[in-house]
């Protein structure tokens, strides 16, 4: 009966997707990932980056701190192999420990302001009402304070260094996530598949729980990779003004800043370009990463081929 | 299809003097500044087992009715009775309930199914949500509604992605039949499918309805796909019922010149008829629900009373749906002219004899 009103080209593809064509969703979002050439670029030289900062410290075995004054604002040599920087320490080292503390620096905020974001948004939207009018109009407040006014004053209340750099970081960024987030929900909620959960007579809260929040993962996912860019940016902004980890913790805007003196900058380019090429390197990878997650995560993009 | 033999008594589901209204918000403050009116006066009643098809184009408020009747959108008034019971005094916990006896089939199955749940998780839901059989038999459930809508239940833990447009559509129509409904609202079920699967989908429906006797309202925007299914057809202008007829009497002597432009549309199969037939291009576009046409809300698109020589009646006075023909009190159509309209067409092809081009 039933069976039997299936059309042969139906019948053939049903024999397919159970023959073991089937994918998760997973397999199937790194299949779309790894088919993006510049993701994957990205991804390698994000990892290769990562992986040096992570382990140098352990192969390598360099002083980032102390000073060797042979080695004072001296070029590239066999010993230090990108030369020292003004105070005589190892340039190599610290664009190394540099990289750890960026790397830190930039995942640890977008914990903080996605988890800040997602939250207030999650209630904003799914709550509605009054509690959304009042969040969002926090939102809107934070979003009309000038970045760089909100961590100049947020800093000189709680003093600098890489815990307060993380969350000043995360204070300026949580708002986007918090409107990104309650602007999917608010999307979600008119969506077909909802409606039809709600004919079914399923509870709102459940229908939160199992239909909407899985459905803003992908966005979710998209906008903390760009934001972990955004934010290694801004924390070497801040350690160029002297705003972020404090001396003599190296970090690559601080070495960057040296560049001020017309003299280095003209003379002595290994002192601040190897930070400079790191913190673009690692930018341009995550936004590449950020790119190729945004078209594997979103399911409705293309079915299969 | 549709014969005479054992019409039921009481209707099954009865919908009585239904108005949809939506507020048109402006300003600054968001105050309503004025009232779309989807559905205005809307009656019908559906017999238990049978089918209605309710046909108009697109923003006649067809879909928005099949909305108020599975309680998604909330009628401004008028009464939806199903089996006798009042959907509309109903509210909460106690909706949410009786929700298992009025399913909705959706239009878009990509859209209507979350794509991020797999088929197994999509059925499940109902099953859960209404403490449908004792959770260990859940699973023989499941396999058995994909049975029942002929797909393979091994499909359990694929993702909609996977599957072809028609085979989506009968995962949605798993999902309606999952809690035992007595009625399902189809909403344009086959209007997103490729032409190939759409008789197949409709033969399903059919089956199923023999199978299962579900009451079923068929939204639709054109009349060839309810003239498959429905028992009884009801046809929609702009938020009102303009004709609502036996199937086989609408089709063979349409008393409404929107029906007639309507069936003018649809292909007859006998060549010579459609060579001789014309179609009726109706002018311009529907007009906006949120300031309709005064009288009659089809006089501005009107063939009939161009011909009639436009009767101030039709822009005065709303017509009632009425019968055109005392014999047959079951075909109602809300025209002042029905007889004329009739008179106006060759009952062979049912398009206007030849005159000048109406409406043109």
């Amino acid at each position: 009966m039933a069976a039997e009103t299936l059309a042969p080209a139906e019948a053939e593809r049903a024999e397919q997707i159970v023959a073991g064509e089937h994918e998760g969703l997973v397999r199937m979002a790194v299949r779309r990932f790894t088919r993006h050439r510049l993701a994957m670029l990205g991804l390698v030289t994000l990892v290769t980056i990562i992986a040096i900062a992570a382990l140098a410290p352990v192969l390598l075995p360099m002083d980032p701190i102390t000073p060797d004054y042979e080695n004072l604002g001296m070029p590239p040599s066999a010993a230090h192999l990108l030369g020292g920087d003004l105070s005589g320490r190892d340039v190599l080292a610290r664009v190394i420990y540099g990289t750890r503390v960026s790397l830190i620096a930039g995942l640890g905020s977008v914990v903080v302001f996605v988890s800040i974001g997602t939250a207030v948004g999650l209630i904003a939207g799914s709550l509605g009402g009054v509690a959304d009018q009042v969040l969002m109009r926090i939102t809107d407040i934070f979003l009309s304070i000038p970045p760089l006014l909100l961590i100049i004053v947020f800093i000189s209340i709680v003093g600098a260094g890489l815990g307060s750099v993380i969350a000043v970081i995360g204070l300026v960024y949580w708002p986007q996530t918090a409107r990104l987030v309650r602007g999917q929900l608010l999307g979600l909620r008119e969506a077909e598949f909802v409606t039809a959960s709600r004919v079914i007579g399923v509870r709102e809260r459940e229908i939160v729980v199992r239909h909407m929040i899985p459905n803003i993962f992908g966005p979710l996912t998209v906008v903390a990779t760009f934001g972990v860019a955004s934010a290694i940016l801004l924390e070497a902004a801040l350690s160029f003004l002297g705003l972020g980890v404090k001396p003599p913790t190296p970090s690559l805007g601080e070495m960057i800043a040296s560049a001020r003196t017309p003299s280095v900058l003209q003379e002595q380019p290994w002192v601040w370009l190897p930070a400079g090429i790191v913190i673009a390197l690692i930018v341009m990878s995550v936004n590449f990463v950020g790119d190729g997650l945004r078209d594997a995560l979103d399911p409705k993009a293309s079915r299969r081929g | 299809m549709s014969d005479d033999a054992g019409r039921p008594d009481a209707p099954h589901l009865a919908v009585d003097g239904l108005v949809v209204r939506f507020p048109i918000m402006g300003g600054v403050l968001r105050r309503t500044v004025g009232w779309v009116s989807a559905v205005e006066d809307v009656s019908f009643a559906i017999p238990r087992g049978r089918t209605l098809g309710l046909v108009g184009e697109s923003g006649s408020g067809k879909t928005t009715i099949g909305r108020a009747i599975v309680r998604v959108n909330r009628p401004q008034s008028g009464t939806i009775r199903l089996g006798g019971e009042d959907l509309l005094a109903l509210s909460g916990e106690e909706l949410r309930r009786r929700r298992r006896s009025f399913q909705m089939v959706f239009q878009d199955p990509q859209s209507s199914l979350d794509p991020r749940q797999t088929v197994g998780q999509i059925l499940a839901e109902p099953l859960r949500t209404h403490g449908l059989p004792a959770s260990g038999e859940r699973n023989a459930r499941i396999a058995e509604l994909l049975g029942m809508v002929g797909l393979d239940p091994r499909f359990t833990s694929r993702y909609p992605h996977e599957f072809s447009g028609g085979q989506r559509q009968r995962i949605g129509i798993a999902r309606a039949l999952a809690v035992e409904p007595e009625l399902i609202v189809c909403d344009e079920p086959i209007s997103a499918l490729d032409v190939s699967i759409q008789a197949q989908v409709l033969n399903l429906l059919e089956e199923l309805q023999e199978r299962l006797g579900l009451t079923y309202l068929v939204i639709a925007h054109d009349l060839a796909v309810v003239r498959h299914l429905a028992h009884d057809v009801a046809v929609m202008y702009l938020g009102r019922l303009v004709e609502i007829a036996d199937a086989e009497d609408l089709y063979a002597a349409p008393a409404h010149p929107y029906t007639i432009a309507l069936l003018s549309a649809v292909p007859v199969p006998d060549a010579a008829a459609e060579r001789r037939r014309r179609r009726i291009i109706l002018t311009g576009d529907i007009p906006s629900p949120a300031d309709p046409p005064s009288g009659c809300r089809f006089h501005t698109r009107c063939w009939l009373r161009d011909r009639l020589g436009g009767p101030e009646r039709c822009r005065t006075e709303i017509p009632v749906l009425a019968p055109p023909d005392p014999a047959r009190p079951g075909h109602r159509a809300a025209c002042h002219f029905p007889a004329e309209a009739r008179a106006a067409i060759d009952p062979a092809t049912l398009v206007p004899v030849a005159r000048e081009t109406p409406g043109a």
